[in-house]
This record gives C-alpha cells, structure tokens and sequence, in this order.
C-alpha cells in the first residue's frame, strides 16, 4: 500500500524538469517535497494528476498502475490536491463548492442540499476542520478556505492528498493550525506530500524530506538526523547562510517620517488608520503584521502610488505627502514592491528594458527624444553581473527568468544609485533560499553604506532577522516596538493580533 | 528596418506578445520566419477556401452536374483558375494593376498603422473610422478654402488632417484617461458622431459646391490634390510616400524613440509602468493622439488624393474597420502592417478586376480576408492543417486591447 512515482522523466524543449525522479508516501506518513522555485516540484504533481505525461516512469497506486494523461484517473484512484490558489467560487457557500463537480442528485436534477450539508459537517467534525457549511466563501478568512479546499478534496474519498505551498498565503498562527489537521489527517492513515520550500515547516511536520534540485531527487532524509544548514546545502547545492549576518546598526537622521496617515483602500476603508513611525538612516526597521492590515496600503502611499486621506509623509525633510511617484522616486527611494510580477516588471520585456524601467528618460539611456539602448544595454550587462543575475543574455524576456532573478532585476535596478531610503515590500517572497541570502545580504549593505530601510514582510522570521527595530501594525496603526535582540516571536505574534491594544 | 547602429541591444520587437520557449532558443531567420509562417499559410488556406466557394457557386457547373459529373468538376476548376488568374492580374499584371495595388493599399497601411500603434500601448481602437472622418474633413476644408501653392498647400492640408484625426481620436483617449471610459466604447460612439457630421456638413455651403444639392463636396483646389507618382493616368499618389514614411516613423517611435518605450510599457503593464514613475493616464491620450493622427491621413488620402476629387459622405470607406484586421495580420508590427496593406491592397484591386473579367463577385474578397484573420486568430487551427509542431508556431496571442 503506497502513491509512488517511479523514475519519472520528463523533458521540455530546452529544460529536463524531471530526471528519473522517484517519491513514495504511505498511508500515515507525511513526506515533504522540498526544493527551490523552478527544481522541479509542480512539474512532477502535474504528471501525479496527469496533466502532463512524462517521457519515462510510472505512477502506482497501491499496486495499480495510473493511466496517466488523465486527470480523473488520479481523483477516482484516491489522489487529492490542495492547490496554492484555491479553486473555490467566492460567491458560493461552502457545502455548494465542497459538491461542486460531484453534486448529490434528488429526483430529476435538483441538488440535494440538505445531504451536501451532511457531508461537510461529517468531514469538518471528523478532522476537527471546524467548517460552516452554510458559510459563504467571500466571507471566509484564507485560512478557512484552505480547509474547505481539505474538505473537498476529502469529500472525494482521496487517501493520499498533496498539499502545493499550503502554508504561503498562512499567518503563523494559521500555520500551527494547519499542522494539527494535517497531523489529524495522517493520524486517519491518509497519505500526505508536503511541498514546500520553508526548511522549517519540512522539519517540523514531516516524517521524511525528500529534496528536489534541478529535476533530479538529491537527497531523501529523515527529520531528526538533519538540520537546516543541511537542506539548504542540499537544496541549493552549497553552502547557504541562514541567519542574516549584520553589524549593530548606527542609526542617524531621520530620513522617512510618517505622521498619523489615513489611507483608504481600494472599498473605501481606512486600511491605514493614523500611522506614526520614524526611520533614520543606518537602520533597518522591520514592520510585522498580519496581513491585511494596511502593509499594502501603507507602501503604495509612501511611494505615491495611493493618495493619502490625512497625515504626511516627509522624506529626507521634504514633505512629499503629495508628490508623484516619479517625484518621490528621485527623491532617493529605492523601492522593491510587494508583487513584483505585477507592479515590479514589465514581464514581457527584456532584462535590459526593465532595467531602465524608471531611469529610462533621463541621461545617460535617453537622449533627447531617442533611447540610447546601447547605453542601457551595457549598464543591464553591468547589473546582471554585479548583482548575480542569472540569465543567458540580457534581450532575452525578464519573464524567462526564475523567481529569485527575478527579484535580483528589482533589486539591482532600485539599489544602484545613490539610495536614501529603501522600502522592501515582502522582499523574498516566492524567492529561493539562495536568493534570499543575497538580497539579505543586498539590503544590509545598503543599511551599511547609510540608507535607510524599511523592511514589511509576512514572514515574521524574516523581519526578526533582519530588521534592527520592529514595528507591529494591527488595524492600520502600528500598536507596539520591539528589539528584535530581546523579544521572542511568540511575543511579536501577540501582538500582531492586536493583544497589546487596550 | 535600418537599426543596426550597434550591437547587443535589446529586440524589443520580438515579444510583442507573449512569449514561449521556442523563441528564447531560436535565431533572428528562425523568429522573422515565424512571423511570416502563419499569414502566408493563413493566406493559402483562405485562397483554398475561396476556391471551394467559387466552385460551389459555380450555378453552370452545378446545372451540369447530373449528366456529366467530371466535366462538371473540370469546369469548376477551370472556373477557380480564371478567378484567380484574373485575381493576380489585377494585382501586379501590369504598370496600371500595380498603381491600383499600391493605392488601394496606401490608406489602408496609414489606417492598420493606427490601430497598431494603440494595440501597442494596450488600447483597442475601434475608432480609425471616425478619425478619417476627422482628418479628412479638415485636410479638406483646407483644401477648398485655402489658397497656397502646392508645395506649401498638401503639407498644410496634411498636417490638418493629422490635427483632426488627432483630436477626435485623443478625446477617446482623454475620456479614457479622465474618466476611465473604456475606449472602446468611446471610439465606436465617436465613429457615429463623425459619420453624421460629417454628413451634415457636408451639405452646407462651406463644403457643397454652389447650386448642388447633394452630400457632396466641391472639387478640392488643385493646388491641394495629392500628385501622382508614376503618370497622371494611374491613381497612386503620394499618399504611398505618406504612409512608406509613416511605418518608418512609427517604428522608430515605438522601439527607438523614449515616449514609444512608455508607450509599450504601459501597453504591457500599466501598473509597472504607473510604479515606475510614467503618467499612464498621458500616454493613453497621447497614443490616441498618434493614432487618431494616423487615421487622419488615411482619410486626407481619401478626401484629397481619389479622382475626381469630390468627397462624397462616406470617404473612409470600409477602411476604418479593416484598420483593425491589418493591424493584428501585421501582429501590430508597423512593418508587418505594411505588408498586410499590401496584401489588401492587391486582394482589393484585384478582385475588381476579378468581377469584371471572370464574373465572380468582389464579395469574395471580403470573405477572403475575412477567412485569413479568422486563420490569423486561431493558429491552432492553422497548425493542426498544415501539421506544425507547437513549438515552432507563434503565440496565439495578437492583442492585449480588451478588458484595459
């Protein structure tokens, strides 16, 4: 009794994905599949589902071979996925979607609500999910939905269930949750597989860690016989450093002050509700939060991209509270935005396009009315390599490139002037481990040479490792300061949920 | 084009849109043969499938039918070879057929250019139509009305033309901008506007000629009338010039120029482009500016350069629509939108001279093109035809126009 895949290939034009991969799971294990973005993970759950076929290798499943190329040859063997961006229709309630797709049918064609409501209590009682299932999906917190995703994919019967990223779009709080239902599951003999690329969350759930490089298996090993160091070395193929290594900070002028500001989302709210702080230059100040509670808001009306309903913004003494972005921009921000895909790059463009993104009509890469693409052609080559950017040529699209160089692009294009303040919006988000040590390492220079630096992530080890000051933001104001030297996460996580509030 | 002042810049041509694994790995020969491929196969399927048209409509052949089936497929056949023939000789079969070609296609490649260039920037302008309207109107007004010499007079007339068009098409984009009315609303609407103004105006004195009564203008000065090229006897006219230096003006606009690498950008991603300090809100008003411009000497051409030089109330034909077909078989590239005029311009001049010579339809030439953008859209229709492996055929996507 066991989900293996057995020695798959699979090949791409110009990439093998998968070189002779092997992954088994057993009914009450919980194996995780680790790897970087790129290593070749998705690649080989979707030849699990059958949405690619691959060139050599086999599924089995208890002992029967998968008809692959088939998605529902794997859902009917007992296969089930959570996917990192749920499947759920947001308008529906929950019993409506746990039934999408296998409605129970009354009479002629009538949805039989009152079995659909049945169904989902059992499951939700059963494994403790705690789902309501005449709950609406647009009502739900992302932590919800995820386990309404767990309910569907047990409402199909799966005994092995695969789990892409799960813990990504989680607060840590939900993260801990998670593990129980998962540990729930594995207790009930369902099969799980892990993916992930949180060292972490591998070591912490999983009673085995395969890890993936390049497409090929490199290492399968046991939690309790390895540590991070380890699987980072393994993961990335040397030796990584974890921890952020950084001198105490020399804190100077204050170069970004933001006064009682009130900002407005995108529904009208005051997601930003009277935010005050301070960042002087040599320091980096870290804001922790859950999400949602103005981070996004925040950023974009520091930048200009939002205006602002109250308050100011002063930058190195200007106020810049009404200044366009490109006006903010040259006041010396070097900006990293929060999704990079989608307000960090044209995608389409080449690496040296977007390296002049937001320098392009200026000296030396504009002259007159022409782009001097020469120009801007030898200063990408010059970023590309001194900002360790991995990609063949610089006309190629920035798109082609993985997450992390991506990342590197950004961050190249933004530090590589002279920098008065840098704003790091979720930094290394979707970034692999190597990268992330870099742009770290990146960041901490920039502090070092007297920027400086704003840093808002969702991961609160990262701004514990990074950040000299920590700010926590709950409900758009920020409630609380700490030195990340004397405090304890557990501490920083209270009080991102808004415990010190009296 | 003419850009190889130096080497290793970026191709900022070669993704229009999308992009795939085939093109990171392939050559320059291997990328322009891409291209190329699907319009010429597009091409090849739509001539065989007007063929089956003219064979099926062919109601002699059909009457035959019941008593001598092989003759009747014989004069079938012979039928569809004498269309084309006919076709082709009233494309490039002689000096006449090839001034027909080249000025038929002439406003079409100034219209195609004009969708291109909004297509680039993310924008989908129904609205050519309305700018001929526009710049035609006021590229001719000045053709009737002032007095210059020529040398001084078509480029006057011709720089109003780009004005109005400019004008009406850059009041699509301001609504868009200001107010965030999508243009393709507002170009439709403003086609309708234009159309009966121009209808109108048409018939009052500052355009009718004295004592007429018709939607009809008086001749145009002939100080204004845009000059053949070859002899006074064929119709091409400078207008080729025009729109010859039009594609090598858009093209360095687009991939040379600073405004065209925002323009590009914010066709790609507006919210990169706006974080990225530009004015999106501006370029979309300036590019329907260039646009409109564009389609604004399409229709100078049109009210300046057609013999007899009377305008009558529809002078933009239906020029301002098969702007749009041109601009995605061009794949928005100003060069290949070249090329697609040229292609319409021949398919136009010739099927005159198909109905005329051979007694099919110049209907069938609509259904032509029709067919080649339906084979443009649908390269997966294409490919399986003709049995291309994926990697080797473009991506599928031609426009980013909707849903801006």
């Amino acid at each position: 009794m066991a989900l293996e895949l057995r020695g798959i290939t699979k090949r791409f034009p110009t990439v093998v994905a998968n070189d002779n991969v092997s992954l088994s799971v057993a009914p009450g294990e919980i194996v995780a599949l680790l790897g970087e973005n790129g290593a070749g993970k998705t690649t080989l759950m979707n030849v699990l589902f059958g949405l690619y076929s691959p060139d050599e290798g086999q599924v089995v499943i208890d002992g029967d071979h998968l008809e692959l190329s088939n998605p529902s040859a794997s859902i009917a063997a007992g296969v089930g996925m959570v996917h990192q961006h749920f499947m759920l229709v947001p308008v529906f309630t929950v019993a409506e979607n746990v039934i999408l797709g296998l409605e129970p049918v009354k009479g002629l064609s009538l949805i039989d609500r009152t079995k659909a409501r049945r169904l989902v209590t059992d499951i939700s009682d059963r494994y403790r999910l705690a789902v309501d299932p005449d709950a609406l999906i647009e009502d739900l917190p992302v932590g919800v939905q995820q386990r309404v995703e767990i309910v569907k994919v047990l409402a199909r019967d799966a005994r092995y269930i695969v789990f892409d990223e799960p813990t990504a779009v989680l607060t840590p709080q939900e993260v801990e949750e998670f593990f129980e239902i998962v540990r729930g599951l594995k207790d009930d003999g369902k099969g799980v597989i892990f993916i992930s690329h949180k060292l972490n969350e591998a070591l912490e759930i999983a009673d085995r860690i395969v890890v993936l490089r390049d497409g090929k298996a490199v290492g399968e090993v046991n939690p309790a016989d390895t540590s991070k160091e380890q699987l980072a070395e393994l993961m990335v193929g040397r030796p990584v450093l974890l921890t952020v290594e950084k001198s105490d900070a020399e804190p100077g002028d204050v170069v970004l002050s933001v006064e009682n500001l009130v900002v407005l989302d995108d529904r009208a709210h005051r997601t930003v509700n009277g935010a005050s702080f301070e960042v002087r230059s040599g320091e980096i100040v870290g804001i922790a939060g859950v999400q949602g509670n103005g981070q996004t808001e925040l950023v974009e009306s520091i930048v200009g991209m939002r205006p602002s309903l109250a308050g100011r913004v002063v930058i190195a003494g200007h106020d810049v509270t009404e200044h366009s972005p490109r006006q903010i921009h040259e006041s010396g921000i070097a900006h990293v935005p929060e999704d990079r895909q989608e307000s960090g790059l044209v995608l389409d463009f080449t690496v040296a396009e977007n390296m002049v993104l937001d320098s392009y009509y200026d000296e030396p890469y504009s002259r007159g009315l022409r782009m001097d693409w020469a120009t801007a052609t030898e200063a990408a080559q010059r970023l590309v390599d001194e900002y360790d950017v991995k990609t063949t040529r610089v006309d190629v699209p920035v798109s082609t490139l993985s997450g992390g160089n991506q990342q590197k692009v950004i961050v190249a294009r933004e530090f590589d002037r002279d920098v008065k303040l840098v704003i790091g919006s979720q930094p290394t988000r979707g970034v692999d481990v190597g990268s992330i040590e870099y742009i770290h390492a990146r960041i901490v220079e920039q502090r070092d040479m007297g920027a400086a630096v704003l840093v808002i992530s969702s991961e609160l080890d990262e701004v514990m490792a990074l950040a000299d000051r920590i700010l926590v933001i709950y409900q758009g104001r920020i409630v609380g300061e700490f030195d990340p030297k004397s405090v304890s996460s557990t501490e920083v996580g209270l009080a991102m949920l808004g415990s010190g509030e009296g | 084009m003419g850009d190889q002042e130096h080497e290793g810049r970026p191709d900022p041509e070669s993704h229009a849109a999308g992009n795939d694994v085939a093109r990171r790995v392939s050559g320059i020969d291997e990328k322009l043969g891409r291209a190329i491929l699907t319009p010429l196969l597009a091409l090849v399927l739509a001539l065989a499938v007007g063929a089956v048209i003219i064979m099926v409509t062919d109601v002699d052949a059909w009457r035959l039918m019941g008593e001598d089936l092989g003759g009747a497929l014989g004069e079938m056949l012979e039928g569809v070879w004498i269309a084309y023939r006919e076709l082709f000789r009233g494309a490039f079969g002689s000096v006449r057929a090839i001034s027909e070609t080249l000025f038929t296609a002439s406003p079409l490649i100034l219209a195609g250019l004009a969708v291109a260039v909004g297509f680039r920037t993310g924008l989908f302008n129904i609205g050519a139509r309305g700018q001929m309207f526009a710049g035609g109107l006021f590229a001719l007004w000045v053709g009737l009305h002032v007095d210059l010499p020529a040398l001084i007079h078509i480029p006057v007339a011709l720089i109003a033309a780009i004005i109005g068009g400019g004008l009406w098409g850059g009041l699509a984009g301001f609504l868009k901008a200001r107010f965030g009315a999508h243009e393709v609303i507002t170009t439709i609407m403003l086609n309708f506007v234009a159309a009966f103004f121009v209808l109108y105006i048409l018939k009052t004195s500052l355009f009718q000629e004295a004592g007429s009564n018709l939607p009809q203008s008086a001749p145009v000065l002939d100080s204004a009338r845009l000059p053949p090229i070859f002899a006074q006897q064929y119709r091409v006219n400078i207008s080729l010039i025009i729109a010859v230096l039009a594609v090598w003006f858009i093209h360095w606009l687009l991939f040379r120029s600073t405004i065209g690498f925002e323009f590009r950008a914010a066709g790609l991603s507006a919210s990169a482009s706006a974080y990225a300090g530009m004015n999106v809100s501006f370029l979309y008003t300036a590019v329907m500016f260039v646009s409109g411009g564009l389609a604004g000497l399409a229709g100078a051409s049109m009210t300046l350069g057609l013999p007899p030089y009377t305008v009558t109330s529809n002078f933009p034909g239906t020029i301002g629509f098969d702007a749009i077909a041109l601009a995605l078989l061009g794949r928005s590239h100003p060069v290949g939108v070249l090329w697609a005029g040229l292609l319409f311009g021949a398919l136009i001049a010739g099927g005159r001279t198909m109905q005329a010579a051979a007694g099919v339809s110049v209907d069938l030439v609509i259904v032509m093109q029709a067919l080649i953008i339906i084979f443009i859209a649908a390269p997966a229709l294409v490919r399986a035809v003709f049995r291309i492996r994926a990697a080797e055929a473009e991506p599928t996507q031609l426009t980013k126009g909707w849903g801006s």
